[in-house]
């Protein structure tokens, strides 16, 4: 019964996440087993690169949860991902211990540069794995619990709530810029060493990581297709679709759409968390609002409304600015700005629902 | 057509791409490799931009001389889009796709931060080329640009005992280099009997637009009887308003000068210099400076850009000590071989572009004179003063409680970035 | 460690005197030799001291300058003003020209014949030291200027530096003949220093009671010193009681500045937003592109400065049509290609035209180079309109805050007055009621928006008069124009107004305590605090038009 609910009713989501599930398998071996100079072989750098958008991925199923289903945009997941990746950062960070540049048993570099006395009370418990993954979750969860309480509690909705959530991401960034904050001003987190004792720079590491980022994928798409198929899910669209029109069917729209806002954020922090050690830097950069909008775009460019749509928009966006970034960087933004521009206006139901056609045509010859 | 074969064909395309890709970094295998690691888009498009076509103008000009070990040089720009950990990434495609020999690139604290790990993993050589905070050491970066004690300290210095400034304006934008920079400062000033009350710290957030309450604030107390200065490491673009509110505000140059560490020739060609006259900036180099290779650099680079409007400033020079000197040690090595060139980059001497010869030293720092200069309406400095010796860079300074007993050397005996000498041990993370 | 080269006019005087005596040692034998009647080293003339300035290094300069000032010569003013100015010009002959400029004209600076239009003539550099010890032998030579500005700064220039016995006398001198008040005032202050530090006890007294009406800082250093060190305790009460009363007065003027401070960024902000409130509020379009227009607009005052070189001073009145009608056309074009395909589902039109601000700034970057435009500031808009010594307004802010306004009111003129703007207004509140009593919906969509990009131009002309124009100009605006119009209450101008005033004040009473970083935070979680508050904004639309 879930099976069929979750997986087999979703032929492109099952789809997507057959060829997730593949790559986690193929590329940790081909880039192990496969000798370096083996035309087979895949690169670190590679590997980096897929891990770096199965994060993506992750948030832009985040995004899509609330916006697809809920109709709520939000213009600030990029804080709740990016508080996620402090928390996990403050964690690596804790983990250097008397091996910075300093050589400090407990300080960072950074704290010992602007002359610090003792480590802040909230830098205090991170350097146990479980309580800063614990924080990755509650942190992010409660600003989205109280932020999501005001605003839905006002009724605060549409282009209204897209840019208060736009200043919340905007407001986050300008207080992590703040040296004084205690979270390394603009250089941010960095120079980590290691993760649960395993060397980060070690190729198997990576591939653990790697792997990590994939199973959290899967486990976030099967645990958002369970909400959206759910009976809560059906709630939720109704809302979508006529707000006022639940409400009166005496729904408590509010508290829908506020846990819903929250699960929302811990998967995006989630994606953080799982970002940030492949990458090996967070800085209040990843608050900036463009960042946010980015996301909505994969969202947009792969189908919204559609989960395994997001995963597609997230990858294909990314792999097209990778690839044009390098083989032509004066004019990639041409291209991304071009590509916003086109799929909003051509593709509605961004790039599964061109697929969406011609298999429909397909399916009528 | 199905869903199925349509996600075939995307699939095949996928692979026909990054076989590309490889095709493309598998081929012309007897061209010496040089990445060039700057933003062209983003925020820091505006500074880095020109350090990349002045990378390529370096590469253009070594090959014409017949390249390096009888290969020629062959560039790989990546751009990294002001995203720092775009930068890291950029990083390991050129070390690992492309397999570049040395890497030109780099401007802001974080980029290099976030670049650094990377290159001491896969074990290449960075050329790093703007003026910074020190307090850093890496066997794999080469820091071509300033430290403190040869911009920042000499610019006090200058200060103090010539034009006799008693308090001061430390105003910074909130990063790294100008909280580091200033505690340095701070610690020096208090050294050399400054009081307490004569120091302003002031931090205003990136591109920071509205000063007008700091430029007030800095009048008030610049008009307590005694000469104020400010010293600013007011970071890119906000530093336009703030010169134009000091105009403005009719805060002149003779009353309460400003010596920036981050305007230079450049950013100054995007300011109307008119109330900006007498206003000082220290650098390592001035385009106004007349020596002969100078002159040959600011020619060639006119050439290359087709444009003899555009300035030359003091992070190009660095690029092009630290790419000659790379040439040098290659040379020398008879290798692109990582270890090699890097034992062989120390001792190893070019001239700069203000008449003297830069030398690469233990510490992966260079020498450099210090020049001062004031602005003149033109955009272009009147140097007014200059050391008579080239001053020696310091990663660590010796002026932070944390840093004082640290040095860098990476010759042997010592080969540490961060050697303590009082305990005489290699601190925290120990090199390789 | 690092030993620096001197070249304080100090060490210039002493190098020079080193250097002429070197020269008559070196000379003597020399004329002994050819048995000339000719007087041995003569003193150079004014006019070949006039021409050495243009040679050798500002070590010699600086000496050539201590010697033209022991000549009488009725030139000398002009050319130490011009000098001081930057516009004294040489050419590179043997001997060389030296020309004045003032505006366009040049003149020979020896012999008074015009020089416009020669070629070849270059500023003499002149370094901070050596402007210092120009501006104060400008001054006492501006004691006697025909111009009143002049002689106040000759005056203020005193004060700064010191009245000693000589400038006291200089200054008794001029007092009974100074026509203009403002001048004899900062004498009488000027005299009073001096007095206060030499005079008897009656004297100082006076001078106590004279400087406690000015509000310059050296009155108030000079007083708090007496009050502090003074053996008479009588003289230090008075002092005492004169500071307090200049402080109270200090308090007030430093508010209203504050207050001006406030309302100046709020004038910037209202620029950047109400072009928007016209797109967003009226239309409600998410124009994330909005920030480019502006861009555009700012790039526009630029174009026009390098394409008329000749018009500096008029490039700005020229910027704001020119600004007005390219950015409404790229707005009208925007609407036409992109926007009308997506009304109705505000949240496409972000994606769309975010996509359209990352085409637009890399389309600028390719056109212009990422690096900064030079815009340069006309001769009325720079300054300060100096009010009294605590409290100076800049003209550039002041002439933003009254544009700002100005802008705001004509726009609310159109909308309120014209038939567009009730035609925009009806189409806004209902379209298909709008539609079937005859108006071009879409006709009138293209202008809304052209209107609303056309204002957005306009604000870029004001905002290159204070900050950089590049490629980045309009990402910085971008979301501080959207908090304003949602503060404010969308499809309400007033209540843009009252935001954007509100807003710059607030953040300029914060930043004092809470640091420019600190401020702004405060400020956006004030605003989204506000938001869940009252939804819709401080002016809620009412009635039909409200509805979503």
């Amino acid at each position: 019964m879930l099976t069929q609910r979750l997986l087999l009713s979703d032929r492109g989501g099952m789809l997507v996440l057959g060829l997730v599930l593949l790559t986690t398998i193929i590329v940790p071996i081909l880039n192990l087993a496969v000798p370096t100079d083996s035309p087979l072989y895949v690169s670190n750098f590679t590997v980096g690169l897929l891990g770096k958008f199965l994060c993506f991925a992750l948030l832009a199923l985040s995004v899509d949860l609330i916006w697809g289903y809920a109709g709520i945009l939000s213009l600030g997941h990029g804080a709740f991902f990016s508080l996620g990746g402090y928390a996990m950062g403050m964690y690596l960070m804790r983990q250097i211990g008397d091996r910075g540049v300093y050589g400090h048993p407990e300080l960072m570099d950074f704290m010992v540069v602007l002359n610090w006395e003792s480590l802040p009370w909230y830098w205090q418990g991170f350097d146990m794995f479980w309580f800063a993954m614990l924080m990755v979750l509650l942190v992010p969860g409660l600003l989205a619990l109280v932020f999501g309480w005001l605003a839905f509690r006002s009724r605060v909705t549409g282009v209204y709530f897209a840019i208060i959530t736009q200043a919340l991401t905007y407001a986050l960034m300008l207080a992590f810029f703040r040296n004084e904050m205690g979270f390394g001003g603009n250089n941010g987190l960095n120079d980590f060493k290691e993760i649960l004792g395993f060397d980060l720079a070690a190729k198997t590491t990576r591939v653990g990581l790697f792997v990590a980022s994939s199973i959290a994928l899967i486990l976030g798409y099967m645990a958002c297709r369970y909400i959206v198929t759910s009976r809560m899910g059906r709630v939720i669209i109704a809302i979508r679709d006529a707000e006022s029109r639940t409400r009166f069917s005496g729904y408590q729209v509010e508290s829908y759409k506020l846990w819903l806002f929250v699960f929302s954020a811990m998967l995006a922090a989630v994606a953080g968390a799982l970002y940030v050690p492949q990458v090996g830097i967070i800085n209040p950069g990843e608050f900036s609002p463009l960042n946010s909008i980015e996301m909505v775009v994969w969202v947009a460019t792969g189908g919204r409304g559609t989960l395994f749509g997001a995963i597609v928009g997230a990858f294909s966006v990314n792999y097209a600015k990778t690839f044009f970034t390098t083989f032509s960087p004066e004019t990639w933004l041409f291209i991304l700005g071009g590509l916003f521009v086109l799929v909003t206006l051509l593709l509605p139901k961004g790039i599964v629902g061109l697929f969406d056609r011609f298999s429909r045509k397909g399916d009528k010859q | 057509m199905t869903l199925k074969k349509i996600v075939k064909q995307v699939g095949a395309l996928g692979v026909a791409c990054s076989m590309a890709l490889g095709a493309l970094s598998a081929q012309a295998e007897e061209t010496i490799k040089v990445g060039v690691l700057h933003s062209l888009s983003g925020t820091m498009a505006i500074s880095e931009t020109t350090l990349k076509d002045t990378m390529l103008m370096l590469i253009e000009e070594q090959n014409k001389k017949g390249g390096l070990l009888g290969k020629q040089l062959e560039p790989v720009v990546v751009d990294p889009a002001s995203n720092w950990p775009l930068f890291a990434e950029r990083t390991r495609e050129l070390l690992e796709q492309h397999g570049v020999d040395a890497i030109f690139g780099c401007w802001t604290s974080v980029s290099r931060k976030s670049v650094l790990p990377v290159v001491e993993e896969l074990n290449g050589i960075l050329f790093y080329p703007v003026q910074y905070e020190g307090e850093e050491s890496s066997r794999n970066v080469f820091y071509t640009g300033a430290a403190p004690n040869q911009q920042a300290i000499p610019a006090v210095d200058y200060l103090k005992d010539e034009v006799g400034v008693e308090r001061w304006v430390l105003a910074g934008t909130d990063y790294v280099y100008p909280r580091t920079t200033n505690r340095i400062l701070e610690a020096y000033l208090k050294a050399n009997g400054v009081a307490e009350e004569d120091i302003m710290i002031n931090y205003t957030p990136f591109g920071h637009a509205d000063w007008q309450n700091i430029v007030a604030e800095i009048k008030r107390f610049g008009s307590a009887g005694k000469k104020t200065a400010v010293v600013s490491t007011i970071n890119g673009d906000a530093n336009v308003p703030f010169y134009r509110e000091l105009g403005n505000q009719g805060v002149s140059a003779e009353d309460i000068p400003v010596v920036a560490f981050s305007v230079g020739e450049e950013e100054l060609s995007g300011i109307d210099t008119a109330p900006l006259v007498g206003h000082m900036a220290a650098w390592n180099y001035f385009m106004s400076e007349e020596t002969p290779e100078n002159e040959a650099f600011i020619k060639a680079w006119h050439d290359y850009i087709g444009d003899t409007k555009r300035v030359t400033n003091d992070p190009m020079e660095a690029h092009y000590i630290g790419f000659n000197m790379w040439v040098k040690a290659v040379e020398a090595a008879g290798t692109t071989d990582t270890d090699k060139v890097i034992d062989a980059m120390v001792g190893v001497e070019v001239p700069n572009l203000t008449g003297g010869t830069s030398k690469m030293l233990p510490n992966h720092h260079i020498t450099k004179p210090v020049l001062i200069g004031e602005i003149q309406d033109d955009g272009q400095f009147l140097t007014v003063s200059r050391t008579e010796e080239l001053a020696p860079g310091d990663a660590w300074s010796d002026y932070l409680e944390g840093s004082k007993d640290l040095i860098s050397d990476w010759t042997a005996p010592i080969s540490c970035g961060n050697y303590n000498t009082q305990t005489k041990s290699c601190v925290g993370a120990t090199a390789e | 460690m690092n030993s620096i080269c001197r070249l304080t006019p100090r060490h210039a005087v002493q190098q020079w005197l080193t250097r002429l005596l070197l020269l008559c040692v070196c000379s003597l034998p020399l004329h002994a030799s050819a048995q000339e009647a000719e007087p041995a080293p003569a003193q150079p003339t004014f006019d070949e001291l006039v021409s050495q300035l243009a040679t050798g290094n500002l070590r010699q300069r600086a000496a050539t300058v201590e010697q033209l000032a022991t000549h009488q010569d009725e030139r000398l003013a002009d050319i130490l003003n011009a000098l001081v100015a930057g516009d004294l010009l040489a050419s590179k002959d043997k001997p060389p020209v030296i020309a004045i400029r003032s505006g366009d004209q040049l003149t020979n600076a020896l012999d008074g014949s015009d020089l416009t239009g020669a070629a070849g003539l270059r500023r003499i550099p002149v370094n901070n030291s050596l402007r210092t010890q120009l501006r104060g032998m400008v001054a006492q030579l501006n004691l006697t200027h025909p111009n009143s500005d002049k002689r106040y700064d000759a005056v203020q220039r005193f004060i700064r530096d010191g009245v000693d016995g000589e400038t006291a006398a200089l200054l008794r001198e001029r007092q009974p003949t100074e026509g203009s008040g403002r001048v004899s005032d900062a004498i009488d202050a000027a005299l009073a220093l001096f007095d206060l530090q030499t005079g008897d006890r009656d004297q100082r007294m006076a001078a106590i009671d004279t400087l406690s009406g000015s509000l310059e800082q050296e009155a108030r250093n000079a007083l708090r010193s007496v009050a502090e060190n003074d053996e008479d305790a009588e003289l230090r009460s008075a002092a005492a009681k004169a500071i307090e009363s200049i402080q109270g007065r200090i308090e007030f003027y430093r508010f209203i500045e504050n207050v001006f401070f406030g309302l100046s960024l709020g004038s910037i902000l209202l620029l950047a937003a109400i072009g928007l409130a016209i797109t967003f509020g009226v239309m409600g379009v998410i124009n994330m592109a909005h920030g480019e227009l502006i861009m555009i607009g700012a790039y526009t005052t630029w174009g026009i400065q390098v394409l008329f070189p000749d018009l500096i001073e008029w490039s700005l009145l020229i910027a704001i049509p020119a600004a007005f009608l390219i950015t409404a056309l790229v707005g009208i074009a925007i609407e036409r290609g992109v926007i009308r395909f997506l009304y109705g589902r505000p949240l496409e039109t972000l994606l769309a035209t975010f996509g359209l601000s990352l085409v637009l700034q890399q389309a600028v970057r390719t056109l212009f180079s990422p690096l900064n435009r030079s815009v340069t500031s006309p001769e009325w808009i720079s300054g300060t309109l100096s009010i009294n010594p605590v409290l100076s307004i800049t003209y550039t802010r002041l002439y933003i805050l009254l544009f700002g306004l100005a802008v705001f009111f004509a726009l609310l003129l159109v909308m309120k007055r014209t038939t567009l703007g009730l035609k925009v207004r009806a189409v806004s509140q209902n379209r298909a009621m709008a539609r079937a009593v005859g108006v071009r919906s879409n006709w009138i969509d293209a202008l809304t928006f052209g209107l609303g990009s056309g204002i957005a131009g306009v604000a870029g002309v004001a905002l290159s008069q204070i900050t950089n124009v590049g490629p980045n100009l309009g990402q910085a605006y971008i979301i501080d124009s959207f908090m304003v119009v949602v503060f404010g209450g969308v499809g309400n101008l007033w209540g843009t107004l009252v935001s954007a005033m509100s807003l710059g004040l607030i953040n300029n009473f914060l930043e004092p305590w809470a640091g420019a970083m600190l401020a702004k935070v405060l400020v956006l979680i004030m605003l989204i605090l506000f938001i869940q508050k009252k939804p819709k904004g401080l002016f809620p639309q009412k009635g039909r038009a409200a509805a979503d």
